[in-house]
């Protein structure tokens, strides 16, 4: 039984260990712990896409099965597909981005560093976990940290913030708990192994109890991803949290949420999923539209990033509720492979997109100007070449332009949803041209124009901040321009997922 | 007839031990009263290993088939007992160097009652029943008055007592319903004459049983007492009785519905008054400012999760879904959370001399041990995992699931999310709030550091490691049938 998996799931929690060994005042040694113990996750996370197989990217691999609590039938379950190691090294590399970001701080730098590794554990712990039990307990484990985070290095708000995070993402845990245990009590034999449980279908013959169940599932992820209209904790949770913290909130927090639909809903209840598809599709469309919209009304930057994502997260939803009304359907085999394609994509598009553009908020604010209004900028352009030129890659790519990883993510989704809700797509058309309006309106307010003599001495990006922003970058341009291996990898899992629906 | 002796062993430790602390007491200076208490842990310490023993006796009824001696009995010495020990803990760091003439007695007093729960627990004939309810309750109203200075602490007494006589005699008449029509008062005969009672008497007799027990367990509507007593009370003996003496009232509630009343009318009661103490509590803890006030609401709010364990009759294969199992897991759990956020509650009421939660505000700078200690007992008691209590949530949904009772596990799940909102208010105080200007570091005593430890490490263990608790709790479940 290979351990890669335990050893990136674990290793964060060594560093905060260590963490707590190291006196408080020795900022440097914290810094550099944090980060030896981010890089190395990260290195490891990196190796095992490497020795992944990809030609078999829908079974699960690296398994890893071991008792954990035999007397209620728990294990500690673990394993990657093509689905989840994407998203695994997405939030490594993040993370690891996020500690680069944030040398600078210095309110208890200690604390800091140790939430952010825990609650790197608790992210991939989710994205791993093939228990129920183990899924519900990293889901909640990743909870805390955050309200932390947002709680203690937050904007003025941000107590408010903070407790309201987490009584939303509460009231969907505790909703899931529910749908878990009604899961549980009809399987014979009775586990709480997702794998088992999937194949074994214990709600089918049961549709109103599937449907309970579906709710409480549906709220737990719904509030995560945020869907409309479960998404008012998100502006403030954003607004309020450190840059550091948005960038994780942005690029993995909200993937846990499509992460539960493609992985657990999608498969385990698919005949509760496909009667409610349309339901989830009409929400998943205004929530894309109505994010567009709001996002455009903001002249806070940061805001402005945070309904996008609602936007952003409203076209993944799109996708799986397309692909979950199409699943099983003859003849639309192939449309709901592409739009779920397309889903994932979006995922781990809109993670390194928006995670990019909430560190690039945080370059102009924290250090700089200390403002994030957007009509107090202007000219920007002259003034700082680096920091306008990843900004505009960040947003173009956000909106869409083709060649950039957005585009291929969108394009997918639409190709895939418009043959099963042709009038839907077309409405969340109108979304994707608002968002194209608002982020070029942007651009042209924050960098074009004659410059605003406030801003005549503001630097360039120091080093430290390329690092955070340039492998981001990167990633979106080779990835918008060659996205076959990523895209093969998620379609072998994606088959697999529909695969297992009868 | 014959005096099994070997059978009590733990009671009969327990006893000599009380009578010794007395005696103690009485030859040691004061100021040195914490030899007392020390004699006291170990004694108890002592204790717990006759006790573990019985888990692997054979189940039997003794002296005069009027006391049991089966696994559900030794698991609840172990809570009381376990329990027992923390409190002496806690006490210890209430009396340090604010000694008062009255600090030896409490101790003794404590062991006492410790063998007062221990004897309720175990006890299957009403009269014992009754004589071990009155047991415990005497030495909690004396301990509860037992800071004779203080206004508070003279009401708490005074009102615990009014109230539990009332509560006594509710129950004591409820007693005289069974004993009349059966002519009998073991609980393993009454079985035999209750299942031909009419449905009105019945019910009759068990709500009023229920007044008594629900007044020890801090069930709605017999609630009342729980707010003022905890917050005038010493903050250890406040731990008590809200862990201690509500198992062992739990315990003898579970023996008499389970062997005595066949499942009918009271599962509907009792889930209504689960269902309103949870709410009721979670509600009415919300605006506290006082965190004992505070903790006696949530203790209300708890009894209520605990007693859909006692409403989910239902048997189970394995620990999820059985409704017992999963309650006396949560007791277990909650023994060790709740007595270790009363420690803080002890360190920091003597270190400020004051109980607000506001003047918690920068604890994690002023005793970051404590505030972290705290944090981590505030989210057990809203049930967020790696930690004991979420598992004891856990096991008490899917026994109410399973039991056919989704409603009562949605309230309980409503009730969670309104109850992280206090939980969270004592952790916004201490992590996210700064401390006043010129606050000096709060120093821990050396034995409250021990009693923190200990409870933080058991409230992290059990949430991460719960395999070998939970099988101590399947085997605990069982009710012996004799």
């Amino acid at each position: 039984m290979s351990a890669v998996l335990s050893l990136i799931l674990w290793l964060p929690v060594l560093g905060v260990m260590v963490l707590m060994f190291v006196p408080r005042d020795r900022i440097e040694t914290i810094r550099l712990v944090t980060l030896a113990t981010s890089l190395l996750t990260f290195g490891v996370s990196v190796g095992a896409a490497l020795a992944f197989d990809r030609a078999h990217a829908g079974t699960m691999q690296f398994v890893e099965l071991r008792p954990w609590i035999p007397a209620i039938g728990v294990t500690y379950h673990l394993g990657a597909d093509g689905l989840s190691l994407p998203l695994v090294v997405l939030t490594t590399l993040l993370t690891l981005l996020c500690i680069v970001y944030s040398w600078r701080v210095e309110v208890r730098p200690r604390e800091y560093m140790a939430l952010f590794l825990l609650l790197e554990t608790g992210m991939v712990g989710v994205f791993l976990a093939l228990d129920f039990v183990l899924f519900y307990v990293f889901w909640e484990v990743s909870l805390v940290p955050m309200y932390f985070i947002i709680g203690i290095w937050g904007g003025t708000r941000r107590i408010y913030a903070a407790i309201k995070f987490f009584l939303y993402t509460l009231i969907g845990s505790l909703a899931m708990l529910l749908a878990i245990l009604i899961v549980y009590f009809n399987a014979a034999p009775r586990t709480f192994d997702l794998l088992a449980l999937i194949q074994q279908q214990p709600l089918a013959r049961n549709l109103p109890l599937a449907i309970i169940a579906f709710w409480g599932f549906f709220l737990s992820f719904a509030i995560k991803v945020p869907m409309f209209p479960f998404h008012t904790w998100l502006p403030d949770a954003h607004v309020e949290a450190p840059t550091a913290g948005s960038v994780l909130l942005a690029a993995v927090l909200l993937k846990l949420g499509t992460y539960g639909f493609v992985r657990i809903l999608l498969p385990l209840l698919p005949q509760a999923f496909a009667h409610l598809a349309y339901a989830v599709a009409v929400l998943a469309v205004i929530g894309a539209v109505y994010g567009a919209v709001v996002a455009m009304a903001q002249t806070d930057l940061k805001k402005l990033v945070a309904y996008s994502s609602v936007n952003h997260m409203g076209y993944v939803m799109l996708g799986v509720a397309a692909a979950a009304a199409a699943a099983g359907r003859p003849g639309l085999a192939g449309a709901a492979v592409t739009a779920l394609n397309g889903a994932t994509v979006q995922m781990l598009a809109h993670g390194v997109i928006t995670g990019a553009l909430f560190f690039l908020v945080g370059v102009i604010y924290d250090y700089r100007a200390h403002t994030r209004g957007v009509n107090d900028f202007g000219g920007l352009g002259a003034r700082l070449p680096v920091y306008t030129g990843i900004t505009m890659l960040a947003m173009l790519a956000s909106l869409g332009l083709p060649a950039l990883m957005g585009f291929v993510a969108e394009f997918l989704i639409f190709l895939g949803a418009f043959q099963v809700y042709p009038a839907l797509t077309v409405l969340a058309l109108v979304g994707v041209v608002v968002t194209v309006a608002f982020f070029l309106w942007t651009i042209y307010r924050i960098f074009m124009g004659p410059l605003n003599s406030r801003w005549a001495a503001l630097p360039d990006m120091d080093v430290r901040e390329r690092w955070a922003l340039v492998p981001l970058a990167a990633l979106m341009i080779v990835f918008g321009l060659y996205p076959r291996p990523l895209v093969d990898a998620i379609n072998l899992a994606m088959v697999a997922i529909l695969g297992s629906i009868r | 007839m014959t005096a099994d002796l070997r059978a009590i062993t733990p009671e009969l430790l327990l006893g000599v031990l009380a009578l010794m602390l007395v005696v103690l007491d009485l030859v040691t200076d004061p100021g040195r009263k914490r030899i007392v208490a020390w004699v006291g842990v170990i004694g108890l310490l002592i204790a717990l290993a006759p006790s573990a023993a019985l888990f692997f006796n054979p189940s039997r009824l003794v002296f005069a088939e009027t006391y049991a001696v089966d696994p559900f009995a030794a698991f609840f010495k172990l809570v009381a007992i376990t329990s027992g020990i923390l409190v002496l803990l806690a006490a210890m760091e209430f009396y340090r160097d604010q000694s008062t003439h009255y600090e030896g007695e409490v101790y003794s007093l404590v062991v006492f009652m410790v063998l007062s729960t221990v004897l309720l627990s175990a006890a299957v004939d009403l009269i014992l029943l009754f004589l071990a309810f009155e047991f415990l309750s005497l030495v909690s109203y004396v301990l509860a008055g037992s800071l004779k200075g203080d206004r508070k602490s003279n009401e708490a007494g005074v009102k615990y007592f009014f109230y539990g006589a009332a509560a006594s005699a509710a129950m004591l008449y409820g007693f005289t319903f069974l004993y009349g029509v059966s002519g009998t008062t073991n609980l393993y005969h009454l079985m035999q004459h209750v299942a031909f009672l009419s449905p009105g008497f019945l019910g009759l007799a068990v709500m009023l049983v229920l007044a008594g027990f629900g007044f020890k367990i801090s069930l709605v509507p017999f609630h009342q007492w729980t707010p003022d007593v905890y917050e005038g009370a010493p903050t250890p003996i406040a731990a008590f009785l809200s862990v201690g003496s509500k198992a062992a009232a739990l315990a003898a509630l579970v023996r008499v519905l389970y062997v005595a009343v066949p499942p009918q009318g009271w599962v509907t009661i009792l889930a209504g008054l689960a269902a309103i103490s949870m709410t009721l509590g979670n509600l009415v803890a919300l605006p506290q400012q006082n965190i004992k006030r505070m903790l006696a609401y949530s203790s209300i709010a708890h009894a209520g999760y605990m007693l859909i364990g006692v409403v989910a009759v239902v048997a189970s294969p394995t620990l999820v879904g059985s409704g017992v199992g999963a309650l006396l897991f949560y007791l277990l759990a909650y023994t060790f959370t709740n007595i270790g956020a009363f420690g803080v509650a002890t360190i920091v009421g003597r270190g400020l001399g004051s109980d607000a939660i506001a003047d918690y505000a920068g604890l994690s700078r002023r005793a970051p041990f404590s505030a972290f200690a705290m944090a981590v007992f505030m989210l057990s008691l809203t049930g967020i995992p790696p930690t004991a209590l979420f598992f004891g949530k856990f096991l008490l949904f899917g026994a109410a699931i399973n039991g056919g009772l989704l409603w009562l596990a949605i309230v309980g799940i409503l009730n969670t999310v309104v109850s992280l909102f206090y939980y969270f208010g004592v952790v916004r105080a201490m992590y996210l709030m700064p401390a006043p200007e010129g606050a000096a570091v709060l120093r821990e005593g050396g034995v409250a550091r021990v009693l923190l430890a200990v409870t933080m490490v058991a409230t992290i263990v059990i949430g991460v490691f719960p395999q070998p608790f939970i099988r101590v709790v399947n085997a605990a479940s069982i009710i012996g049938r004799f």
